[in-house]
């Protein structure tokens, strides 16, 4: 039971980063209708440039860890105006193909920088090595986390929070919902939906440097990390593409089921137990947990 | 400027709609016929992998191009392909019936794929494909004892009918004759209604639905066909490359096989083919390249990466219509010289409307 129970925590933790990815390409996918399949290079990029903002700069964590994310901002927006701008209008596989460029763009591009390179890096972080006892007396009898994972889930909720708050609360984030809902008509009503769309390919970049930041102390940095954000789609499409709280839902549902596969099924099922996921949920219910009604208007 | 006037209604079917067509397109299949008597090996080589990865794009533009589903697993029935070949080739089927079966499981195995592809559409159909693609990935990897695992699979001799395939000169005609053989059969399906069928389903669902068209049965016939078809590529990629293993057929495959639709013009027979030589050139000045660019930027593990993520960026900012849509404007540039104006292959931009209600 107490084994289950430690699977479970460090799937969620797994889970946490699927969805925060998966987030990113909800955020996109949500206001301007088309899949950014270089999320997961976006991510890649946050980590390394946590690895500069902490090695090479000699800020502390945190501070790297907040300057990644603004430095990440700034590089959705200026991605989306120079790259996606020009293909307002065009059909969605043509921004996909675009997107799968930037992907082997950056991929190949931080391989060239001197410091980065090819290499495996190591992202110091202060919680390195810290181990939480939850229940049982001391370190024995119970359930261990580590608090990678720890930061992991808080940072995340934590995330997600602010996320809530802005789409709720603020101006701009009710702007975003009309823009997600009907370009043509948040235009009329005075949105400018084009730097909206902008805001939202910084957002979602933000989130995923976020996503890589964290994930930085389990699987280290390199420029293939980005790879992982090809489990994020079934975490998005279990939870629905369009919704955001299912994005985190279908995050955390992948990750504590590739773990539990990892341990209870034969080898080889925790790298496909992701996608038997997502093929199960398109043949049962393919809107996903919490999905819109989808249907074409003529 | 060639004015055709048509009298009768066969003309619009015919394969080569007037002379000059059928005398080029003779002059290239000779061009072809004696490039390996002139060209080097490594050359001819080369030659043979562009006309495979045409197979492969061609299987993939009948489902992409003209069908309008997404996949994003098309190295799985490549995979499919090629095993079933190198498996019935070690059991000593001959080669005719080998590739019928490889073409026929790969094919079988675009049905199953096509299956979700009835349920969902676009992004959806994507990830559907997509997740398939890994899944076969792994499973060819787990089932050691047909595929031999991550440790690969060898492949004997080619052998077809009595006659040894022994040289790179004959391997080349075998495949070429195969090219020609898909050619012809995509422009013969394409004018059936089964064709006009899947260019219907592109260009509108629902009204290609309203006009009477079985969209199941349409969208499961493009997977097969399509798989089919790369299944014969996945073949031909088996005797060429004579070891396989799963890490010959990931995602990036896949993706590289929709590069090469996007680069060569998405839509036309003429853009695979395209894309394909393209491709492999691409590769070649890459290599040729390395040797006298200085060591810094030469050496680099990412250069190849990076050119691959410039050129299709460039393709899909600036060119759109790939290498074809290139040729076409520059075609119509000389025919109507000097009438030819700038907006003449503008697209039209459309404000997104979003598929979803609410």
């Amino acid at each position: 039971m107490l084994q289950f129970l430690q699977l479970v925590a460090s799937g969620i933790a797994q889970g946490c980063i699927y969805g925060l990815i998966a987030l990113g390409f909800v955020l996109i996918y949500k206001a301007t209708e088309t899949i950014n399949f270089a999320q997961g290079d976006l991510m890649m990029l946050g980590g390394f440039l946590g690895l500069t903002g902490t090695l090479a700069m000699g800020l502390p964590f945190w501070a790297a860890f907040f300057a990644a994310l603004v430095v990440m901002l700034f590089f959705g927006m200026a991605l989306e105006r120079v790259v996606l701008r020009p293909l307002l209008g065009h059909p969605a596989f043509t921004v996909v193909m675009v997107t799968i460029g930037v992907g082997y763009l950056a991929r190949g591009l931080v391989t060239m920088i001197p410091e980065w390179g090819t290499d495996t890096h190591v992202l110091p972080v202060p919680y390195k090595d810290q181990i939480v006892s939850v229940g049982g007396n001391g370190t024995e009898g119970g359930l261990i986390l580590s608090m990678e994972h720890i930061v992991i889930i808080v940072v995340t909720a934590l995330l997600i929070l602010a996320l809530y708050l802005l789409f709720k609360h603020t101006k701009i984030g009710i702007a975003m919902q009309a823009t997600s809902q009907n370009q043509l008509a948040a235009f009329y009503m005075g949105i400018p939906v084009r730097r909206i769309n902008m805001l939202v390919w910084g957002i979602s970049a933000a989130v995923s440097a976020c996503a890589g930041l964290l994930l930085a102390p389990i699987t280290f940095v390199h420029a293939n990390m980005g790879f992982i954000g090809l489990k994020a789609f079934p975490a998005a499409v279990v939870g629905g593409f369009g919704s955001i709280p299912g994005a985190l839902v279908g995050g955390l549902i992948i990750g504590v089921v590739e773990t539990l596969a990892g341990f209870y099924l034969p080898e080889g099922f925790k790298d496909i137990a992701a996608y038997i996921v997502v093929l199960v949920m398109l043949a049962v219910k393919p809107n996903g947990l919490f999905g819109e009604k989808l249907a074409k208007r003529v | 400027m060639r004015f055709l006037f048509k009298t009768d209604y066969r003309q619009d079917l015919r394969l080569f709609k007037h002379g000059g067509q059928v005398f080029w397109y003779g002059a290239l299949l000779l061009a072809l016929m004696v490039a390996p008597w002139l060209l080097p090996d490594y050359w001819v080589s080369q030659l043979i992998f562009v006309c495979i990865y045409s197979i492969a794009g061609i299987g993939l533009m009948v489902l992409v191009g003209f069908t309008g589903q997404v996949s994003l697993g098309h190295a799985a029935f490549l995979a499919m392909g090629a095993y079933t070949e190198a498996y019935l080739q070690q059991h000593g089927w001959p080669f005719a019936l080998s590739i019928t079966f490889s073409a026929l499981v790969a094919g079988l195995t675009g049905i199953i794929v096509g299956l979700p592809a009835l349920r969902v559409k676009g992004m959806y159909l994507a990830i559907a494909t997509l997740a398939f693609g890994f899944i076969v990935e792994e499973g060819l990897a787990r089932a050691d004892s047909v595929t031999g695992g991550n440790a690969g699979k060898m492949l004997g001799p080619l052998e077809v009918f009595g006659l040894p395939i022994d040289s790179d000169q004959r391997f080349y005609y075998l495949v070429l004759f195969f090219l020609v053989l898909v050619v012809l059969g995509v422009m013969n399906l394409l004018r059936s209604p089964t064709g006009r069928a899947f260019v219907a389903i592109r260009d509108s669902e629902i009204s290609a639905q309203s006009m009477g068209i079985n969209l199941a049965r349409y969208k499961t016939t493009a997977f097969a066909l399509s798989a089919a078809i790369a299944g014969i590529a996945g073949a031909f990629y088996a005797h060429k490359i004579r070891f396989l293993s799963p890490d010959q057929f990931t995602f990036l495959q896949s993706i590289e096989l929709l590069m090469i639709l996007v680069i060569g013009g998405v839509g036309s027979i003429y853009g695979a083919i395209f894309g394909a030589a393209f491709w492999i050139v691409v590769q070649q000045l890459i290599v040729l390249a390395k040797d006298w660019l200085p060591p810094a930027i030469g050496q680099q593990t990412g250069l190849q990466p990076t050119i691959f993520g410039l050129i299709l960026v460039g393709f899909v900012l600036f060119e759109p219509m790939g290498l074809y849509g290139r040729w076409l404007k520059i075609r119509t540039f000389f025919q109507l010289f000097p009438f030819y104006r700038k907006g003449m292959f503008r697209r039209q931009k459309s404000y997104m409307k979003s598929e979803r209600l609410k």
